[in-house]
Formats: structure tokens, C-alpha cells, sequence
């Protein structure tokens, strides 16, 4: 039998680590995008857009993303069209994400007093320069520290990829982990794997937080 | 193309749901119990204990919050008994739901106690209550007030992790499901009617806290 160092099942773990930091970054970059879409049919004032969106947000923040995982993996498969763990993780914390950033970011914009929406819009401001010229700056200040803390949820979010099939990091653990049979190391790296990546984040996230209070 | 949805059969086969389901909701409430308890104390610890022991929680709650919950789950269920632990799949899944819940609690409790206006403390200290009396009557149920919402949504995301323990075959919905799904290809509709079933459960769940918070633990 082949004997595995620490060596070994960290240089694979590391190179599996790669798929959790584009998983994540994909998931993140594409819910914010949907997200921003959500946000402003949301605010634009179209009472059916509202409700369905808070539909839409209530879905995914009340059930289990292992089960939006496995409704996208099964769910495409349905359409016929051929899919890979790969894509129906993407598309489903990609869906995840836009829910909650969506949330995150109505209530930066609710914050923002309505006499700025008032003022901008006496000055005949079209509702997309209300938007771009008012409201969005101020909401982005108050917007990038919950949203750098809600990429560590989505980091840890990717771990689920795994329950389907996709190789990331907890698949790889869990892989190198029957190979070896060494689980309580594996794991322990696995762990201090997505710490290592986790922690920083969550760090600049406090930061960020502190620093928007103090100002 | 035409797909053909059959409910049915998934939904004939509702005595293995009603079984995950009623294990889905005990998981969720030991560990909202005792998660609690930990919350508090760890809280505590952190606001008024030693500097190690303070050191010690805030290692627990930052190594927590910064992993994800599968992995916690497998280090438990696979990774301790390599060191000599063994533990069955729900007592695994029980105590890394309360070590999970445990951490959040533990901050969210902290934020709650730390808006604690000094002068109350003070003013109970001057009362002769002793320090174990100032917490718990005097600064505990006002700082739990303050923090409940946060804390109700904690316990949901906690009980809607818990689909995670079916991996490690804990009884509970999503393993139903998986179970149905095994035995009739119909893996879209018992998952469709599982995440269904998460949700009820979910705002059931928010309202009975929503509910009970104010009864039980912080008077109105």
C-alpha cells in the first residue's frame, strides 16, 4: 500500500481547494449580478415584482441548500439536458446567493432616508440617475460589510457541492480520507483548510463593519 | 419533451416523511436546548470569565463559525473515532448541532449583553444581588430580548443545516427523502416535496419562537 504523508493530503487537499475558490467566487460574482437585478426591479415600485421577489427571497432562505442542490442537479437533468455536478452547483448557489444578497443590500437601500429619494426626484431625475447618482452610492458604503460577511457563508456554502458529486475540498477530504483511512487528520486539515480561508475574510469583514460605524 | 411529475408516489410512501420530519424537528430542539445553554455560558465566560478562558471561547466560536457544517459533522462521525470516540450518526449529529448553535449563540448572546447599559450592573451589585443573581435576573433576560430575532433566525439555519446529518444516514427528512428516492426514481418530487416540507417547517418554527420567546425567557 502506498503511504500517504501529511505532505501528500495537504498537497491534494490544496490543489482541491482551487474548485472551492472558484465555486465560491463564481456562486458570489453571479448572485451578486442576479441579485442587483433583483434589487432594483424590487425597488423600482412594481407591487407584483415585490412580492414575488419576497417570494423568491423566503424560498431560499427557508429551506436547505442541500435540497436546492439536489432540486438543480435532478431538477435540469428533467429538461433533458445532459448536467454535471459542476454546473447544478454553480446555478444553484449562484440562486442562493442572489436571494440572500438581494435581502442584504434592499435593506442597505431602505436605510437610505426617503428624502433623499424626494430631493433627487424634484430635481427631475429619472428613476435610473435616482439610482446611479443618489441612492446607490449611499447604499454601497453602508452595503460592503455585510456582503464581505456573507461571502464567508458562501464559502461554506460550497462545502455542500460535495453531497453531489462535485470535487472540492470536503469531497477531496472525504476521498483522501477512505484512501488513507487516516479520517481524524484528513478532516482536521480539511477544517483548517476552510479556516484558513474563512477567517481572513470574516476578519475584513469585522473591519469593515467598525469602520462604517465610526463613521 | 414531456416530463411526467408522479407526486404520488413519493407521497404514498408519507410515513417515512412523517418519520424524518418528527426527527428533523427532536434534532432541532435538543440542540436549540442545550445550544442555548452553551450560548449563555460561553457568553458569559467571554464577557466576565478568566483571560484563558475567554481565550479558549473565542477560539471555539471563531474555529466554528469559520467551517463549514458537513465538515464539522464528518470530524465528528468520522474523524474521532480514529481517536478512540465512537458515536452513533445522531448522537454525532446532535452534538455538532449543538456546538454549531453553540458558537453563534454565544456571539449573539454577547452582542445582547454587551448593550447592557454599566449602570444596571451597578445598580444590582448595590442591591447586594450577587454576581450569579446580576446575570441571570439582571442582565441576561434584557440582553436575550434585544437579540432574540437574531437568535430565532439562527436556530432555523440551524435546523435547516441539519439536512446535512441524512449524509451520515440521521433518520431525518432530507435521508427520507434520499430513501424514497432510492426505492422509486422519483429523486425530483421526494426532493421537491421534502424542500416543501423545510419550509413549513421553517415558518412554523419562526412563529413558535416568535412565540415563545417572550413567555418563556424574557418576560414582556
Amino acid at each position: 500500500m502506498v503511504e500517504f504523508s501529511l505532505w501528500d493530503i495537504l498537497r491534494n487537499l490544496l490543489g482541491a481547494a482551487r474548485w472551492t475558490v472558484s465555486l465560491s467566487l463564481i456562486a458570489f460574482i453571479g448572485g451578486g449580478l442576479v441579485g442587483l437585478a433583483l434589487l432594483v426591479l424590487r425597488i423600482s415600485g412594481n407591487r407584483l415584482a415585490d412580492r414575488l421577489i419576497g417570494i423568491y427571497v423566503q424560498v431560499f432562505q427557508g429551506t436547505p441548500l442541500l435540497m436546492q442542490l439536489f432540486l438543480a442537479y435532478f431538477g435540469i437533468a428533467l429538461f433533458g439536458i445532459k448536467t454535471s455536478a459542476w454546473f447544478a452547483a454553480a446555478l444553484a448557489l449562484t440562486l442562493y446567493t442572489s436571494a440572500f444578497l438581494t435581502e442584504i443590500w434592499r435593506g442597505c437601500v431602505n436605510a437610505i432616508p426617503r428624502g433623499q429619494w424626494e430631493a433627487s426626484g424634484s430635481l427631475a431625475l429619472s428613476f435610473r440617475e435616482q439610482l446611479q447618482y443618489v441612492i446607490l452610492p449611499q447604499a454601497t458604503r453602508i452595503a460592503i460589510a455585510p456582503t464581505v460577511g456573507f461571502l464567508v457563508q458562501v464559502i461554506k456554502g460550497t462545502a455542500l457541492a460535495s453531497v453531489i458529486g462535485f470535487i472540492e475540498l470536503t469531497k477531496a477530504g472525504s476521498m483522501i480520507s477512505n484512501a488513507t483511512f487516516k479520517p481524524f487528520v484528513v478532516y482536521s486539515c480539511v477544517a483548517l483548510l476552510y479556516f484558513a480561508l474563512c477567517f481572513p475574510v470574516s476578519m475584513y469583514a469585522k473591519h469593515l463593519e467598525r469602520k462604517t460605524l465610526a463613521r | 419533451m414531456l416530463i411526467e411529475f408522479d407526486f404520488l408516489a413519493v407521497l404514498g410512501e408519507w410515513p417515512l416523511l412523517l418519520k424524518g420530519v418528527v426527527w428533523t424537528i427532536s434534532l432541532t430542539a435538543i440542540a436549540t436546548v442545550i445550544g442555548m445553554v452553551v450560548g449563555v455560558a460561553c457568553a458569559w465566560a467571554r464577557a466576565s470569565g478568566p483571560g484563558w478562558l475567554r481565550w479558549v471561547v473565542g477560539s471555539y466560536v471563531e474555529l466554528i463559525r469559520n467551517t463549514p457544517f458537513i465538515v464539522q459533522l464528518f470530524f465528528i462521525f468520522f474523524g474521532l473515532p480514529a481517536a478512540g470516540v465512537k458515536l452513533s450518526p445522531e448522537l454525532a449529529s446532535v452534538i455538532a448541532m449543538v456546538m454549531n448553535l453553540g458558537a453563534y449563540a454565544t456571539e449573539i448572546i454577547r452582542a445582547g449583553i454587551e448593550a447592557t447599559p454599566r449602570g444596571q450592573v451597578e445598580a444590582a451589585m448595590s442591591l447586594a444581588l450577587s454576581r450569579v443573581q446580576t446575570f441571570t435576573r439582571v442582565i441576561l433576560p434584557p440582553a436575550l430580548k434585544k437579540v432574540w430575532p437574531a437568535m430565532v433566525s439562527q436556530i432555523i439555519i440551524v435546523m435547516l443545516g441539519s439536512a446535512v446529518c441524512g449524509q451520515i444516514s440521521t433518520p431525518e427528512l432530507s435521508y427520507a427523502a434520499n430513501l424514497i428516492q432510492s426505492r422509486n426514481f422519483r429523486a425530483f418530487e421526494a426532493f421537491l416535496i421534502a424542500t416543501a416540507l423545510y419550509l413549513c417547517l421553517a415558518i412554523a418554527l419562526r412563529r413558535l419562537l416568535n412565540w415563545a420567546g417572550p413567555r418563556f425567557f424574557f418576560g414582556r
